[in-house]
């Protein structure tokens, strides 16, 4: 052998330029990671604070004369007859007694208005809670308005004109003078988990919105999860490689990429005008949304099946165990953590589409919690997309908050696929 | 080389080619040691023989070189079919080669002695056969280089011849012996001579077998030929020769 | 001693070689999609000894050692032809079901695949999935007696409930083969199943062929021929498809017929 190439010698410059180039990657790295932090952050940090506030509501604490003769002429008790009174009178004739100098319609309509117009549920709940009330002066709390609330929330600024300021100089009086007295509370907005939509800010909940997405992602659960691992067992597993199934894979890989509200149009040709379902309802939503998760939980549950290494199907099959029973004993467990994670990621992107609903009707103003599958509902991101459409001051920290509480959501979501992914993972 | 075609690892050729070599200097030393002997017996020269004796170091300490040779590659390459044969060949064959040094050694040591007394007649006989093992030798030794097995097949028929002469050989020293009782201390020593050059032919023979397992992976087929019947000879002073079955 | 005795087996062996064959394989062919992989093999497998198939890569033995229990079938456009008989009863033409095949010609694959299971239940799937076992104290004997015989017991029986692949390379290929007994099978295949082992893992791998062959008809695909040499009665060799020579694995290895055989073995291929 007469192979005279010198040995290698290192060639300082190449080095230095590798070297420069190499950190110059890590730099460019680096930087676009920090740039998604950053947008992140802000993202966040917009949200939470815009919308932490919802989760409290200002209460004005009135002395409300709960006169036994208005409540209970009868003098019954009875929990029905307590709760079929009215308060409104009640409850106004203790503001009036507050500020005694108001006189005249419009300046009493003022000062009405600074309560809720369901402030006298409050009375009637404070009443009910404790019947022992009814003929005694008691000091309730009661829900403000939406505006009084966005005061005390500093959405109001005192220091612009009065013609531009939805809290007027005349109530600005009233309220520093309740201040004073301390009769201005925060308290924990408890009704906005509890509430379903309202026209009113203060009155508007989330429960409706999340009743009604989760009976729509039951249905969508229910019906893709069984059809979408089959079929990728059957497409993984057992099917011939001939031109259909790769007809049949190119078009689930197609569906995976078709834009959403596709399948909302589809859902209202089908579904709807086709087969007579009702609208609205969170079992055609469920239908539409499942059409939509199906071929990601194909596509993951077959690439999860095709993880589990060759060797194991051949272990079982060579024992003698047949082909179904090599599926469903060794490879199907071991496919289940990547299945499960597809699943749930499908489901979080279930959960959060909004477009497809849109043609179902599934944005329709709905003040009631959904009973039932088949009961018009709405779901969060349309909750959100109603609530940041609405004009109201108060709508906009709801907003935020509804957002806050869907990325809760996803976040738990993902937690669980983390969490399912590393019970279930086995080595092999 | 047993075979034509090169190993994936050219190591290991030249490591069987090393031990072939070993094995063809050790026949060509053992030829010469053969005819020299001989030679130093039908000449009377004892520096001859003297010289002889010294040279037969020399093939022993071959013999360790190809041992040791041997033991590495069978250890370190572990070969198999015709390596395996061509390995434990060289083995056996340089044990054989050895041994005809040996016997070359003590035709040497006796020539000696038998230079201190007159010559003998029986001399011509001895070079006679010392000179058919010699061309025995050769011949086995051509085969092994040439791989050639109907050479080998040759060779170990001709083994027969030897066995003949010497059983002549024999009968003729006995008959000096018998003539008068002075020659018995020569002929002893010539009759020794005869036995060692009828091995150094067992041995070529023995080589010969060899040769052909190592080419077909087979023993040659058939029963060794036998010329030497000295084993079953009775010889009386009376009636000059006579044999018996045993 | 020990060499009497090694001949004295030597011949039972040999007694029962010249028995009907196990495996009888003729003009066997088989083919990828278009390209051949088999080319008219014939070949008889005797029962109770180890037959070793060499060969370089690509040479079509473990293609033929799959064909022996079917598993080919796996494998789209892969087709079989001629006649591979198990005791006379043709595997492929005569409706037999694969799945059983299986059950009766386990198989030991290259790299060691134990299920992710316990090493109790990876034992006890197949005597559980063929039903041959009807109540736990039979599982239990059968698994304890499977692992016994594959020498892996005192290793592991204080640990059944562990995890298989929590076992070294050399326990977890002894498990396999424990698992592929456990079925009783009556031929067991072997895809070079010391490829990924240490010496030491591989020697009480040998060891163990050795012992199992007096119970079981052993094929063992093996590119050490090293290990042909060392655990196998018959050896056969491949080359591009073909078999090029089968014989008593000595005389294979001290004297091949065929320049190829003489060629690889002796390394000189290429």
């Amino acid at each position: 052998m007469t192979d005279n190439t010198p040995h290698l010698k290192v060639n300082p410059a190449l080095l230095k330029r590798r070297n420069a180039a190499e950190k110059r990657f890590r730099f460019y790295g680096l930087a676009a990671v920090m740039t998604a932090v950053l947008v992140l952050c802000l993202l966040l940090t917009s949200i939470i604070s815009k919308g932490y506030t919802a989760f409290q509501q200002t209460y004005i604490l009135v002395d409300i004369r709960l006169d036994a003769e208005t409540i209970d002429p009868k003098g019954t008790k009875r929990v029905e007859d307590l709760a079929a009174a009215s308060y409104r009178g009640l409850l106004r004739s203790a503001l009036r007694e507050q500020f005694p100098g108001v006189e005249g319609r419009k300046a009493k309509r003022a000062l009405y208005g600074i309560v809720a117009s369901g402030a006298e549920f409050d009375v009637r709940d404070a009443v009910l809670n404790n019947p022992k009330l009814v003929g005694t002066t008691a000091t309730i709390a009661v829900k403000s308005s939406d505006d009084v609330d966005s005061f005390y929330k500093g959405y109001i600024p005192r220091d612009v004109p009065e013609s531009n300021r939805k809290v007027k100089d005349r109530e600005l009086v009233w309220l520093d003078t309740l201040s004073a007295d301390d009769r201005i509370v925060k308290q924990f907005n408890v009704d906005f988990f509890t509430h379903g939509d309202s026209r009113e800010p203060e009155e508007a909940g989330i429960l409706g919105a999340v009743i009604g997405s989760l009976y729509t992602l039951a249905i969508t659960l229910a019906l893709c999860f069984p059809i979408g691992v089959l079929t990728a067992i059957y497409l993984e597993e057992f099917a011939p490689t001939n031109k259909w199934t790769d007809l049949i894979e190119v078009n689930i890989n197609n569906l995976a990429a078709v834009p959403s509200i596709v399948f909302g149009l589809l859902g209202l040709a089908i579904f709807l005008n086709f087969m007579g379902l009702p609208r609205s309802a969170p079992i055609v939503g469920g239908m539409v949304l499942a059409l939509m998760t199906l071929p990601t939980i194909i596509i993951a549950s077959r690439a999860a099946l095709k993880a589990v290494p060759p060797s194991i199907r051949e272990a079982a099959l060579g024992i003698g165990a047949s082909r179904m029973q090599t599926v469903f004993h060794h490879v199907l467990p071991l496919a289940m953590p990547g299945i499960l994670t597809g699943t749930i990621l499908g489901m979080a992107q279930a959960l959060g589409e909004t477009a497809p609903l849109l043609m179902i009707g599934m944005v329709a103003f709905i003040a009631d919690i959904p009973g039932s599958m088949s009961d018009a509902a709405t779901v969060l991101p349309v909750q959100i997309y109603l609530w940041a459409d609405s004009p109201e001051r108060g709508f906009v920290e709801k907003t935020s908050a509804a957002i806050m509480i869907l990325l809760a959501f996803l976040v738990v979501m993902n937690a669980i696929a983390v969490i399912l992914r590393k019970r279930f993972e086995r080595r092999w | 080389m047993p075979d034509t075609k090169d190993h994936i690892v050219s190591s290991f050729d030249k490591e069987l080619r090393i031990i072939h070599e070993i094995i063809i200097r050790m026949g060509g030393m053992a030829e010469n040691q053969l005819s020299e002997s001989v030679d130093a017996l039908v000449q009377r020269d004892s520096a001859k023989a003297e010289l002889v004796r010294k040279e037969d170091a020399k093939i022993d300490a071959l013999e360790e070189e190809l041992e040791a040779a041997v033991i590495q590659l069978i250890a370190l390459r572990q070969p198999v079919a015709n390596d395996l044969r061509a390995v434990i060949a060289a083995f056996k064959i340089s044990s054989d080669l050895e041994r005809i040094g040996d016997y070359a050694k003590n035709i040497a040591k006796r020539s000696i002695a038998i230079n201190q007394m007159p010559p003998q007649k029986s001399v011509t006989s001895i070079m006679r056969m010392s000179r058919l093992v010699q061309e025995i030798v050769k011949d086995t030794l051509d085969a092994f280089s040439n791989n050639d097995k109907d050479r080998a097949i040759d060779v170990w028929h001709r083994d027969e011849e030897v066995d003949e002469m010497y059983t002549s050989l024999f009968r003729e020293l006995l008959t000096y012996m018998m003539e008068d009782p002075r020659n018995i201390g020569a002929c002893t020593h010539m009759l020794f001579i005869a036995k060692n050059i009828e091995r150094m032919g067992d041995h070529a023979t023995n080589i010969a077998e060899t040769i052909y397992y190592l080419s077909t992976g087979e023993r040659i087929e058939g029963k060794r030929p036998k010329g030497d019947r000295t084993a079953f000879q009775i010889l009386t002073p009376d009636d000059g020769e006579g044999e018996v079955e045993i | 001693m020990s060499y009497a005795m090694d001949m004295q087996n030597y011949t039972t062996q040999s007694e029962t070689a010249t028995s009907e064959p196990k495996i009888m394989a003729r003009d066997v062919n088989v083919f990828y999609g278009p390209s051949q992989a088999l080319k008219s093999i014939q070949l008889d497998i005797g029962a109770n000894e180890v037959t070793s198939l060499i060969g370089p890569s690509g040479c079509g033995k473990s293609t033929f050692l799959r064909c022996l229990n079917r598993m080919n079938d796996v494998i789209e456009n892969c087709t079989v032809e001629g006649r591979i008989s198990l005791d006379g009863v043709d595997l492929y033409n005569s409706g037999l079901d694969p799945v059983l095949l299986r059950a009766r010609v386990g198989m030991v694959f290259q790299k060691p695949n134990p299920f992710p299971k316990s090493i109790f239940d990876n034992i006890a799937y197949g005597p559980r999935l063929h039903g041959t076992v009807s109540n736990k104290d039979e599982l239990d004997e059968r698994v304890e007696k499977s692992l016994r015989r594959a020498g892996l017991w005192d290793e592991v029986k204080d640990r059944l409930d562990k995890p298989g692949t929590g076992l070294s390379g050399g326990q977890q290929q002894r498990l396999c083969i424990a698992r592929a007994i456990a079925i009783n099978p009556e031929v067991i295949l072997m895809d070079e199943p010391c490829s990924a082992l240490d010496p030491i893992a591989t020697a009480k791998i040998e060891e163990l062929i050795d012992e199992l062959r007096e119970r079981f008809t052993i094929v063992i695909v093996t590119h050490s021929m090293q290990q042909a040499a060392r655990v196998s009665q018959k050896t056969a060799f491949f080359h591009l498809g073909e078999l090029v020579e089968v014989g008593e694995t000595d005389r294979l290895f001290t004297s091949p017929q065929d320049d190829r055989t003489q060629g690889y073995i002796t390394g000189r291929f290429g």
